[in-house]
């Protein structure tokens, strides 16, 4: 291809495009959004008016009292993630957007269950929860709640295991996420 | 007060009311031109034709609660065709928000879509930032509104004034420089392109590029189509024009992108009015986009070739950048022949008149001749818009007024006051259809009692008219409510608002008729009477690619 700063002419047929890719892959997006009101809204109301689906959101603040963290996941393979990032660039409140990559990516999510468990099956929930590292905070007669944290995976076959149990109630927070080393958001 | 004049602002359209009486009370004496409108929206449309004619940055002001609802429709209007205005709405005493007061009304959360930004001021040291931000949000980058809502007990604060010059925006760093390797590589494929076309839009308008447009297209014999936010960009008499391109635009130009291997597409955004089919648009070309919004790029069409950064700032490189390659322009003589060949085949035309009937297509070039081409043109919207973009030969950018992305009808008469009032000097034209005129007619009172003489022709087939064609040509003839009658007699009407009224209804006299009504002194509405049903043509059905033209 022709190199820009020579005079040699570029054919049109090796020029290609970019964009619009669907990668097919979850996207973590960690947002730094001004610490104002209103803020978290005007990013719900784009990925709405524009059809973008989120997966899970989480928002919290940073060292900065002024700035805010938004994590929010979403399905490459539904919506063009350049598309995305570039409609939030665009709102004014939205200062930098990181797409993580999952290979440098630390990501944690919290899980509570409440996971049927009376006499017999309680045991064996209970040895579920101790190969995951996962804790009981609650016990009643029928139940119990369990507390588990870890990256989506763990968490969604932790929910894969316990679910023939009788899974009564789950409450998940959805990814918060940081890049590893020594680059920092 | 302060801050609208630190900004340079010379004039706000505005309506006042319980929640804004403390900015109104400094308007009094405040020394900046207030004209007082008959609806908000009237204001709001007003202002943009204002930013629209001038380049300037358009003020709005409406009261709370259904003040600042009326202004949903112009908000939404300038932020479909990136028009700076800033829109200032009272707010309810902050003691009252969120509790159902009086006429208070979520102006931020309703507005929240369809803004660039907005700000809610929560306390009175806020408000010269957030104005002075405000204004630089509106007219910077790809420029659009910015709302600005203040509750009416911060408004009414002791204040001292101290002049914000910094900005805190971290979030907000438009780029206007293009990268210099894109522009290489832009002029290289531009060298070796045997189809090119350049593709211009309300972006060039936006950033006052004309001249810069020209110098491009004319380093070369490239052929030039602009959409209807972009006529005025490129001089429609110059012989590379083409013509406007899309759904109502000209064969030639439609072709000539249809068989492009390259197009140049500068400040417009490959909306659907000009791609009919998306999957067939444009299938043999590669595409260069230049666009101040990186968000426009490859988000309808894949450029190959992106470019961010202002027109004004990109084009002038590029020029110099294609010059100094030295191509040939020979390599283009075959493409132009064959433009030439639809050019002779298949020109705008119509089957005009024999006797006194008025051809709409006849009445805009008649306005052309009277008007020596030379007027300030706004346009409502409808069958009469695409008329005139067809059919008036426009010359020079900001010369063209009109509501294109959200296609707003009752945009053009306080368009055209808000053009006027910027352009005091020149000839401001406002072409309507019976139906649009009926959306925002109470401005003739503004124009009247502010002397703001705007010329009002209205196109008058008594049908909400590309409606009434649509159910014509796809509905089985079904017209379905588009038949306005012959109400209101619009002479009585512009003369029971205090302008005058003049009413034609023969071919043989409209140039003379109309030369009279620009002549006359102060706000004239002509009630030109025109073929009841005539289409507009060629057109590409909607969803359909360029081939399937009709007309």
């Amino acid at each position: 291809m022709g190199e820009p700063a020579t005079k040699e002419l570029l054919s049109l047929d090796q020029l290609e495009a970019a964009g619009q890719l669907r990668t097919g892959r979850k996207h973590i997006l960690s947002i730094l959004v001004e610490n104002k009101p209103g803020v978290l809204s005007r990013i719900a109301g784009l990925f709405a008016r524009r059809g973008f689906n989120i997966d899970t959101l989480a928002v919290g603040p940073t060292d900065d009292e002024r700035i805010s963290r938004i994590t929010l996941t979403l399905d490459g393979a539904k919506h063009p993630i350049d598309q995305v990032t570039k409609q939030l660039h665009k709102l004014v409140n939205v200062i930098k957007i990181r797409d993580l990559e999952p290979e440098e990516t630390l990501s944690r999510e919290l899980a509570l269950f409440k996971v049927s468990a009376d006499g017999a099956s309680r045991s064996e929930v209970m040895q579920i929860c101790e190969i995951f590292r996962a804790k009981i905070v609650d016990v009643s007669k029928r139940s119990v709640v369990v507390e588990v944290t870890g990256d989506c995976d763990k968490v969604d076959a932790f929910e894969r295991l316990v679910r023939p149990f009788g899974l009564v109630e789950m409450a998940r927070t959805g990814e918060i996420a940081i890049a590893r080393g020594r680059s920092e958001t | 007060m302060e801050c609208l004049k630190a900004e340079g602002a010379e004039v706000v359209f505005g309506l006042p009311g319980g929640a804004n009486l403390p900015t109104y009370d400094a308007f009094y004496d405040a020394g900046i031109r207030h004209i007082l409108v008959r609806h908000e929206a009237g204001g709001g449309h007003a202002a943009e034709g204002y930013a629209k004619a001038t380049g300037k940055t358009g003020v709005a002001v409406a009261t709370s609660g259904p003040g600042a609802t009326n202004l949903v429709t112009p908000i939404c209007d300038a932020m479909m065709d990136s028009v700076p205005v800033v829109f200032i709405t009272g707010q309810v005493r902050t003691e009252l928000l969120g509790t159902d007061g009086f006429q208070e009304a979520d102006t931020i959360g309703i507005t929240m879509p369809i803004v660039k930004h907005s700000f809610l001021i929560q306390h009175p040291l806020e408000i010269p930032r957030s104005i002075h931000e405000a204004f630089h949000i509106a007219r910077t980058g790809r420029p659009g509104p910015v709302v600005v809502d203040i509750p009416q007990d911060l408004s009414r604060a002791d204040i001292t004034y101290e002049p914000v010059t910094d900005l805190r925006l971290p979030g907000y760093q438009p780029t206007t420089e293009g990268n210099q390797k894109q522009i290489r590589l832009a002029a290289k494929a531009l060298a070796n392109a045997r189809r090119p076309v350049i593709y211009a839009g309300g972006g060039v308008i936006s950033a006052d590029a004309g001249p810069e447009l020209v110098e491009l297209a004319t380093s070369d014999r490239f052929p030039v189509t602009c959409t209807v936010m972009g006529l005025g960009g490129f001089p429609a008499p110059h012989e590379q024009w083409l013509g406007m391109l899309g759904m109502h635009g000209t064969r030639s130009a439609n072709y000539a992108i249809d068989e492009a291997d390259l197009i140049c597409a500068i400040g417009a955004r490959f909306d659907d009015r000009v791609t009919g089919k998306l999957t067939e648009f444009a299938p043999r070309a590669k595409f260069i986009h230049i666009d101040v919004d990186p968000a426009e790029i490859s988000k309808n069409v894949p450029a190959h070739i992106p470019i961010v950064g202002d027109a004004r700032n990109v084009l002038p490189r590029l020029t110099a950048a294609y010059r100094a390659l030295a191509p040939d322009p020979a390599r283009l003589d075959e493409w132009w022949s064959r433009i030439h060949a639809w050019q002779q085949r298949h020109p705008l035309r119509y089957e005009d008149s024999s006797d006194a009937e008025i051809k709409p297509q006849y009445m805009i070039e008649a306005l052309y001749e009277a008007t020596g081409g030379d007027a300030i043109v706004s346009s409502d919207v409808g069958q009469h818009q695409m008329w005139a973009a067809q059919y008036f030969h426009f010359s020079r950018p900001r010369q063209w007024i009109n509501s294109g992305g959200l296609g707003t009808m009752g945009f053009g008469l306080p368009a055209a006051m808000g053009a006027k009032v910027g352009c005091p000097d020149k000839t401001v034209v406002c072409i309507a259809g019976d139906g649009s005129i009926q959306m925002n007619a109470q401005e003739l009172a503004t124009c009247v009692q502010e002397g703001i003489a705007v010329k009002v022709f209205v196109m008058n087939n008594g049908y909400l008219g590309m409606v009434r064609q649509w159910q014509e040509l796809f509905w089985d003839g079904r017209y379905s409510h588009v038949e306005t009658g012959p109400w209101p007699d619009f002479v009585k009407l512009a003369e029971a608002h205090g302008a005058t009224g003049m009413r034609c209804a023969d071919k043989r006299t409209l140039v003379p008729d109309i030369k009279e009504a620009l002549a006359t002194e102060g706000p004239v509405l002509v009630d030109v009477r025109v073929t009841r049903e005539e289409n507009t043509f060629p057109m590409i059905p909607a969803g359909k690619p360029a081939r399937d033209m009709v007309g």
